[in-house]
């Protein structure tokens, strides 16, 4: 009978899981980062191999012999490939072909296109998943109930905490390796599956027992420029003869959407930074790809290239517009733990000032600095949020998994301004509810909600209400905006939730479980 | 800019009419999101032959049902020469729209014809005869030549509006980006709008990726007199209301003509002054209705992309 305890945010989270071990529910955004001081982390297995020999292995199964990968054991992946991955399928398929069973799946995230996950569950190849992400048939099939394994789901900075703190203790990764050259230094840069940075594979590399990196594009020793992993902490190379399919590795660059509701929210989100007065020199940016969080970034750079402001930096995963502001001078420099297109890579490697960060230094609360404490302002997507603005990224309105934690909670806890863009309604249902079905990121680290039919402002935020009532802004509150949008869209029924059994469970970026996802009643 | 004297909703400035197809509801429940002056729901040239009932019907619960909020909201029918003139008329009439928009229209006769069904329905309908409005639409050339006779056929109308497409088309020649075919038909609409002292609605800027070219040609009607100018997109609604912000130095002179005119009316003097130059009665009236549309703005303002 598993034991739950309420946290803070008076959700019922397990005490433990099954097979993973015991967890502190959440207590507030910074308790427990305030009392880490001192506590010491994983340690770094150290190995060595021959002078002036070769770490090319003749196959990828000969490396995973080599790795000494036993039942049990955990293995990690990077999902820089995006879609066009071909690696995670490739080594999944060769692990079960050898007979493993029971291994922990760690990857940094899973891509869209990978439900083939989900047959590596069924077979008992994957005992344990810990990821970011699930969607497609993968959420399906854990939100069932029928995968029968403990699931973890973390943020990007969550993740590099984990693996620094010891609770990931990788046993080989496989990284896969755009550019690679005989000793083991990777470029994610160059070459026919290149993808920019390779920022969470850099964490998996410093931390693994053992890496495996996977080429398609083997170059005469040494790799030079760009190197995003040094070989020294890579023991084996294996070449293949495809990472993945390039169209889908390097995308072209998003557009600026047509779509009137997401330029309406865009708008009234660059207005209300406006009005907070963040949009200064050295200003420090972040946001997604979505609709809206992109077109927010048209009108911040008509904005900043008239008054003549320079920011200090944009972050995280970097879309093509950042490195075109970067190149208009706008930001002095963009540290990017994931790139989203094919014109980002040519920055990384083109452009000085383009720094390859990793999952560590962009996001972990338990080192001496992430970058994303030092942010300005954060534009974020949501699924759904609720009136005290906790927000979920991961379940969709039918309560089956879909979306990905990413680096969602980290920045909306790191930035001074953390703005959540979203359409008051989707597929028919207010995108407002009394309470969400999961709770990603809290609403105490929220500081405003910008749907096309008004702006909500956190009550924490008193500054911020006053300056955008100020200047006009359109705040509406959250209540009275979600019985308005009830009276278009009709109120869903709630889904029963506590009590029901626990599928996975969502681990804040301190490592307390903020949620847990129940099977949705059927 | 005349007051559009006519208009309800406090008499505010209806500088954009957004069209929405009427049978998409998508569209329309996000029509008051967009900051938009007024809507015209279409049930004309947008829907198909196959779909007039049911957008007819889409519009009709809207009106019945939707909160609008402030925005004046306008219907397209469909032209008395069709079979569904009628059923528009007494489907919509009765769900009390701020106006109909009459296509196709060419002569006074037109509108009387239009004027005396939409009364009885309103008759039958127990609601106030005459508190739905009609915007007469010109877009052929002999609509344009009869442009004041139309204005002035009936009380009820309340604007006249242009319909470049049909009319390019009548008067045998192309849209141009510049626009000059249209230039002497602008004028007269102008003109007879503003003789009958009623609102001037310019047509559409059909190409939605040129926003530099909608902001030209608002600027043109602007300047022509128009009151207000349709939209297609509602990335376009944030161009036109740009074309009608008044110049900050205009603007200033303005302020200065209505403070002294406020003076002049509390010293009870006739004549305003403004340094030692006196005003005319028209140029006040200008001026605060400069003012008015002008608080409409916020001069703080970036202007967006």
């Amino acid at each position: 009978m598993t034991r739950f305890a309420k946290n803070s945010l008076g959700r019922m989270v397990p005490a433990e899981v099954p097979g993973v071990g015991p967890f502190d529910p959440y207590s507030g955004p910074f308790q427990r980062i305030n009392s880490v001081h001192g506590i010491v982390g994983a340690s770094v297995r150290l190995r060595t191999v021959d002078r002036h020999g070769s770490k090319i292995a003749a196959s990828l199964e000969q490396a995973i012999k080599n790795s000494g990968l036993e039942n049990g054991m955990t293995i990690s992946f990077h999902h820089h490939l995006r879609n066009g991955d071909a690696v995670m399928p490739m080594a999944l398929e060769t692990l079960k072909n050898m007979g493993y069973k029971n291994l922990t799946f760690a990857p940094s995230s899973i891509p869209d296109a990978h439900d083939c996950v989900a047959d590596y569950i069924k077979c008992g190849l994957i005992g344990r998943l810990y990821t970011s992400g699930v969607r497609g048939r993968l959420g399906g099939l854990i939100s069932s109930g029928e995968a029968g394994i403990p699931v973890v789901i973390r943020s990007h900075g969550g993740r590099a905490r984990a693996i620094e703190e010891g609770q990931i203790e990788i046993d080989v990764a496989f990284l896969a390796a755009p550019t690679c050259d005989k000793l083991g230094n990777i470029s994610g840069s160059s070459g026919p599956s290149a993808c920019g940075s390779l920022g969470y594979a850099i964490t998996d590399a410093t931390y693994a027992k053992h890496v495996i990196a996977i080429t398609d594009n083997l170059v005469d020793y040494p790799v030079a420029r760009n190197i995003s992993i040094p070989q020294y902490r890579v023991d084996q190379v294996v070449s293949v003869n495809s990472l993945g399919d390039p169209k889908k590795i390097a995308t072209g660059a998003a557009r600026i959407t047509r779509n009137p509701v997401d330029l309406k929210i865009a708008h009234d989100t660059f207005r209300l930074m406006k009005v907070s007065g963040i949009i200064a020199p050295g200003f420090s940016f972040q946001m997604g790809v979505g609709g809206a969080s992109l077109a927010v970034s048209v009108y911040l750079e008509e904005y900043m290239k008239k008054k003549g402001i320079v920011g200090s930096f944009g972050l995280g995963g970097i879309s093509g517009h950042m490195s075109r502001m970067l190149e208009e001078g706008l930001f002095r420099a963009l540290f990017d733990v994931q790139s989203f297109d094919a014109v980002v890579t040519e920055s990384v490697s083109g452009n000085q000032n383009h720094v390859e960060i990793d999952s560590s230094w962009y996001a972990n609360p338990f080192n001496a600095g992430c970058i994303v404490h030092n942010l300005d302002c954060v534009i974020l997507a949501a699924l759904d949020v609720d009136v005290n603005f906790n927000v979920n990224v991961l379940i969709g309105n039918d309560g089956v998994l879909r979306g990905a934690s990413g680096g969602h909670c980290d920045t909306a806890a790191g930035a001074a301004l953390s703005i959540v863009v979203l359409p008051s309604f989707r597929g028919g249902v207010c995108s407002i509810k009394d309470s969400v079905s999961n709770v990603t990121t809290p609403g105490e680290t929220v500081d405003a909600i910008v749907t096309e039919r008004g702006i909500l402002i956190n009550p924490l935020r008193q500054d911020l209400l006053a300056l955008a009532r100020g200047a006009g802004l359109p705040v509406v509150d959250i209540g009275d905006l979600k019985s308005r949008v009830e009276k278009l869209t009709g109120v869903p029924e709630q889904q029963e939730r506590a009590g029901g059994e626990v599928v996975a469970v969502v681990e804040y970026r301190d490592g307390t479980l903020i949620d847990a996802v129940y099977r949705p009643e059927r | 800019m005349i007051n559009n004297s006519k208009n309800k909703k406090n008499n505010r400035p209806c500088r954009s009419m957004l069209y929405i197809p009427g049978d998409s509801p998508g569209m329309i429940q996000n029509a008051p999101v967009f900051g938009a002056d007024s809507i015209l729901l279409d049930l004309e040239d947008a829907i198909a032959a196959s779909e007039k009932d049911a957008a007819r019907k889409m519009v009709r619960s809207f009106l019945r049902s939707f909160d609008f909020g402030d925005l004046i909201v306008t219907v397209r029918i469909n032209g008395a020469d069709t079979e569904y003139f009628k059923k528009d008329l007494m489907d919509i009439v009765p769900c009390r729209p701020d106006a109909v928009r009459l296509p196709k229209c060419s002569s006074p006769e037109d509108v009387i014809s239009a004027d005396s069904l939409i009364s009885e329905i309103e008759l039958e309908s127990g609601i106030p005869v005459g508190c739905v409005q009609l915007h007469a639409m010109l877009e052929t050339a002999l609509g344009i030549e009869n442009a004041y006779q139309i204005a002035i056929a009936s009380p009820r109308v309340s604007a006249l509006t242009l319909g470049g497409q049909d009319l390019t088309a009548d008067m045998g020649v192309q849209k141009t980006r510049d626009g000059w075919e249209l230039f002497y038909a602008r004028s007269r609409v102008v003109l007879a709008a503003r003789a009958a002292k009623i609102s001037a609605f310019d047509t559409v800027w059909a190409d939605i990726n040129d926003p530099d070219g909608l902001f030209k040609e608002s600027k043109q009607i602007v300047e022509l007199g128009f009151t207000g100018k349709a939209a297609i997109h509602p990335s376009q609604i944030e161009v036109i209301h740009r074309a009608y912000r008044p110049d900050p130095k205009e603007l200033a002179k303005s302020q200065r003509i209505v403070e002294a005119a406020k003076e002049a009316a509390r010293e009870g003097k006739g004549v305003i002054s403004v340094g030692g130059r006196m005003v005319d009665a028209p140029v006040a009236a200008r001026a605060e209705n400069l003012v008015a549309v002008a608080s409409l703005y916020d001069y703080e303002e970036e202007s967006p992309v």
